[in-house]
């Protein structure tokens, strides 16, 4: 890694942080880097203070980091709260909006207000005048920021894209003329340009789910989920989607049963407040084998907890929900391509064993934009495993939804297809779908129920391990924790250590034996975990008998940043 | 031709003389009327004495959650709108558990007939006091007498501008057979409110005590259409208890808002992964 850089843009909420921010990482994505993006924001519309933060370089990055090059401060608490952070870079700042108390080299003026309504006559043209700044400052050319506000503005006509032009070329020129040297990071555009997406872990699986040939979502919105929720709806039109907003979790489940169970290839999109309220459908999907997909994207708890903040803390939860025991699928995505290849795969697993799959996530993926290979919907296949009318008529024997067979599955047919009708019960039921309370018959259909569990443990695959097999320290983690994790294998190697990351997306049921092939290495393996209990540290011991030697784990509402980890394994004595 | 008899004959739970059997009479009577086949029909129920119903006859059934008849049956209506697509459900699923359905689902008003069979009492958990209990019924639990206002269950649903509002009696079949034919054909939700005796904890609403008060309206007096007379109407209780139809609103259907269900119901539209490509493209 030659370049990187880190880019933070601080702000009231309304402040147009947000397309500042996007505009700024398409541009520098359109110059050839890579580029990472988080946002920290406050649950509120207007005021307080946020910020976006754009990391960049010439080799994949897949997190964020703690020292700032580049504040562009748009409120006094950026100066205030996020000054010290920047220990060798820039803090631009329009003086004539933000007083600036201890005045240092590092600040530099750029009137932006000033410049806006000189140039452009309005001052709503100042976020474009600091686009510009900024692009100047890097020490690059401003044909690619012209290209993406052309792009971002197209729908607004050519008056107001050369007046966005206008301004953030007065910016750029303000630099080259008054910051000493022209400009301050002699950053040069990497010389290979690759096809990457810019994309998010929400958008990732919305486009997971389109490609699967999602049919039907049903969800009541609730941050950080609702993402993806308008992600499908805004292209509901073009791939044959209903989507309808429920008036509660309990309804958005029941209707996401309700439209499988008739043939619809069903999702439901929620967050862990709104998934307590579903837990009583997730036990109706699992003992009337309806498939179900469910997006469930953490934030911290317990109730409303931190809004638009971050956790993984509802692993257990997910575990245990609802009464009974009964088998489901948890898939957990690291980075956006895993949100849209396993939100695909959820629907097949869904299909296959007519359980109930969840794919977690948490706001850190959901909102951050990553920088990734090009997705490859061909790799995505659609297997529904219906009964087809042919095979249907020629069964010799009186249908049965819940037929006891060798690997617990059922033949699946649906309500409308001809010479038969389909019966699902919430009560424990017979072969046939209707109510059965005999003993013999429950623990038939149990077993038959938790038999699926085992055939489909037997195909979840092994942990991907980053990094080293040997290597003598391995970090485990789980989902969305994999870049900053990764990152900390790579610096650590760098220094002459050997340490590797074991990281699992195919959480639920565990592939116990190939979990413990992998961990059975290392002298010291640590569980890296955003939640202040070990969840998943846990689910090791219970479902695999792994012991771990140490954790590492935040809990404050924000992600892991490589620094933090490292500081942690150097507190704990393990490097 | 479809027959009773296609819909099967099962052995049931309910007690001996429950209202329970007339109205199960008065829905399959109804399907073979319209000549509905059996396949073709899918019942979702909730939890209840009543909820039971889609066992004892043969067609396509979701026994679902107390309270959640209504959202599966949305969900499959829209999955497969060709189905016939019929709720059942008490008037504890329904009104209370299931009461934040019933108000959004009459908002929504897809192409479902509830029929809710109304005890006024919780037959299945052995008589406590429902929402449509009158004042001063002794329960269990309410010894003091129910003193909580019950729920009009027409006059709210015309507040909501229900697609179609009736009432029926399981103590008269050939009128509640007719009533659900209407509400089948009707396109939007329909409710068929049921007064239906609890022989076993409802001792203040008998058969007896039913059958003195109520009344079919051969003329309701009034355009079917006219909200306010509908729910003047529908205030209508005590000594006379009307039976009949009483508001219909021809209004679009759910289903008929949705524009990707005009080419044939959603289960069988084949993913079109070439679409896929250009939205990816779209963040490159
Ligand atoms: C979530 C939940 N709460 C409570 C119950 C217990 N329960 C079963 S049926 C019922 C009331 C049924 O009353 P109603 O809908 O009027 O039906 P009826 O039995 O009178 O036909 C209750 C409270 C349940 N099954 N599920
Ligand atoms: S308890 Fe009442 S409603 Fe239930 S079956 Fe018996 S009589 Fe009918």
């Amino acid at each position: 890694m030659n370049i990187d850089l880190n880019l933070k843009i601080g702000g009231a909420a309304g402040q147009g942080l947000q397309t500042t921010g996007m505009t700024l990482s398409k541009t520098l994505k359109k110059s050839g880097f890579h580029v990472f993006a988080t946002q920290y924001y406050l649950s509120r519309v207007r005021g307080g203070h946020n910020t976006f933060q754009i990391r960049i370089s010439d080799s994949p990055v897949y997190a964020m980091t703690e020292s700032v090059d580049l504040l562009l401060a748009l409120d006094a608490a950026s100066i205030e709260q996020h000054m010290a952070e920047v220990t060798d870079g820039v803090v631009v700042v329009d003086k004539d909006v933000i007083e600036v108390k201890e005045d240092q080299n590092s600040v530099f003026h750029v009137p932006m207000l000033k410049i806006a309504r000189d140039v452009c006559g309005d001052k709503i043209y100042s976020n474009s005048v600091s686009l510009g700044a900024v692009i100047g400052l890097l020490c690059l050319e401003m044909s690619d920021l012209e290209t993406i506000l052309k792009l971002s503005f197209r729908k607004k006509g050519e008056e107001i894209i050369q007046k966005n032009i206008a301004a953030a070329r007065a910016g750029y020129d303000h630099v080259k003329e008054n910051y000493p040297g022209g400009c301050k990071f002699a950053v040069s555009e990497p010389d290979q340009k690759d096809d990457l997406m810019l994309i998010n872990g929400n958008e990732a699986v919305g486009l997971g789910a389109l490609a699967a040939g999602v049919q039907f979502l049903a969800a009541y919105p609730m941050t950080p989920s609702t993402g993806v929720m308008t992600y499908v709806a805004a292209n509901a039109d073009r791939f044959n989607v209903v989507v309808e907003q429920a008036e509660d979790e309990i309804a958005a489940l029941n209707m996401v049963l309700g439209a499988s169970f008739a043939g619809a290839r069903s999702m439901t999109t929620t967050s862990g407040g709104g998934f307590a309220l579903m837990t009583e459908a997730l036990g109706l999907a699992s003992i009337t084998e309806t498939p179900a997909v469910i997006f469930l994207c953490q934030r911290p708890g317990p109730a409303t907890g931190l809004p638009t903040m971050t956790e993984q803390g509802d692993l257990q939860f997910v575990l245990n929900a609802a009464q009974g025991e009964f088998p489901r699928c948890i898939l957990a995505p690291g980075t956006p391509e895993e949100c849209f290849y396993l939100t695909a795969e959820a629907f097949n697993i869904a299909d296959r064993y007519h359980i109930p799959v969840f794919v977690m996530s948490d706001q850190y993926l959901a909102d951050s934009l990553f920088t990734l290979p090009r997705f490859d919907a061909s790799r995505v296949e659609v297997e529904r495993h219906l009964l087809t009318d042919q095979e249907l008529r020629t069964k010799n024997e009186e249908y049965r939804r819940y037929k006891i067979t060798p690997v617990g599955i059922s033949p699946r047919a649906l309500p409308g297809q001809v010479g038969t009708v389909v019966v699902a019960d919430s009560d424990e039921h017979d072969e046939f779908g209707h109510i059965n309370e005999d003993p013999d018959n429950r623990i038939k259909m149990n077993d038959k129920r938790m038999k699926k569990l085992e055939v489909l443990r037997e195909e979840m695959p092994a942990p991907k391990i980053y990094g080293r097999p040997d290597a003598s320290i391995t970090l485990i983690g789980w989902g969305s924790t994999f870049g900053p994790l990764a990152e900390v294998v790579d610096i650590l190697n760098e220094k002459g250590r050997s340490v590797n990351l074991v990281h699992f997306t195919h959480i639920h049921p565990l592939p116990a034996e190939e979990a413990r092939n992998s961990l059975s290495k290392a002298k010291k393996t640590i569980c890296v975990e955003n939640n202040s209990t070990g969840q998943f540290a846990r689910m090791l011991k219970v479902d695999a008998g792994i012991d771990v030697t140490g954790h590492v784990l935040r809990y404050d509402g924000k992600p892991f940043s490589p620094e933090f980890i490292i500081n942690a394994l150097k507190e704990k004595e393990v490097i | 031709m479809v027959s009773i008899e296609d819909y099967g004959k099962y052995e049931t739970a309910w007690c001996p003389g429950c209202g329970n059997f007339g109205i199960l009479k008065a829905i399959k009577q109804a399907l073979v009327n319209l000549g509905k086949e059996p396949h073709e029909v899918l019942i979702a129920s909730g939890i209840g004495q009543s909820s039971k119903l889609p066992h004892y006859l043969k067609c396509n059934a979701f026994n679902g959650l107390h309270g959640r008849s209504l959202p599966p049956a949305t969900g499959a209506k829209v999955a497969n709108h060709e189905l016939t697509v019929l709720a059942v459900t008490g008037d504890g699923d329904c009104y209370g558990e299931g009461g934040n359905h019933f108000l959004h689902t009459v908002r929504r008003n897809p192409d479902i007939t509830m029929i809710v069979h109304d005890n006024q009492i919780y037959g299945l958990t052995k008589g406590q006091a429902s929402p449509t209990s009158e004042i001063g019924m002794k329960t269990k639990v309410q010894t003091h007498g129910v003193f909580n206002m019950p729920l009009n269950p027409l006059s709210l649903a015309i507040s909501l501008d229900c697609s179609f509002v009736s009432r029926g009696y399981a103590g008269n079949i050939p009128h509640l057979t007719s009533l659900i034919e209407k509400a089948i054909q009707h396109k939007g939700l329909s409710l068929v409110d049921v007064l239906q005796p609890c022989v076993s904890f409802n001792k203040l609403n008998t058969f007896n005590w039913y059958s003195e008060r109520v009344y079919e309206m051969e003329d309701t007096g009034y355009e079917l259409n006219d909200r306010v007379k509908a729910f003047e109407r529908s205030l209508e209780w005590g000594d006379r208890i009307p039976l009949g139809v009483f508001y219909v609103n021809d209004k679009p259907s759910f289903e008929e808002h949705q524009e990707v269900l005009q080419s044939g119901p959603l289960y069988r539209n084949k993913p079109e992964k070439e679409k896929i490509d250009p939205l990816i493209d779209s963040f490159i």
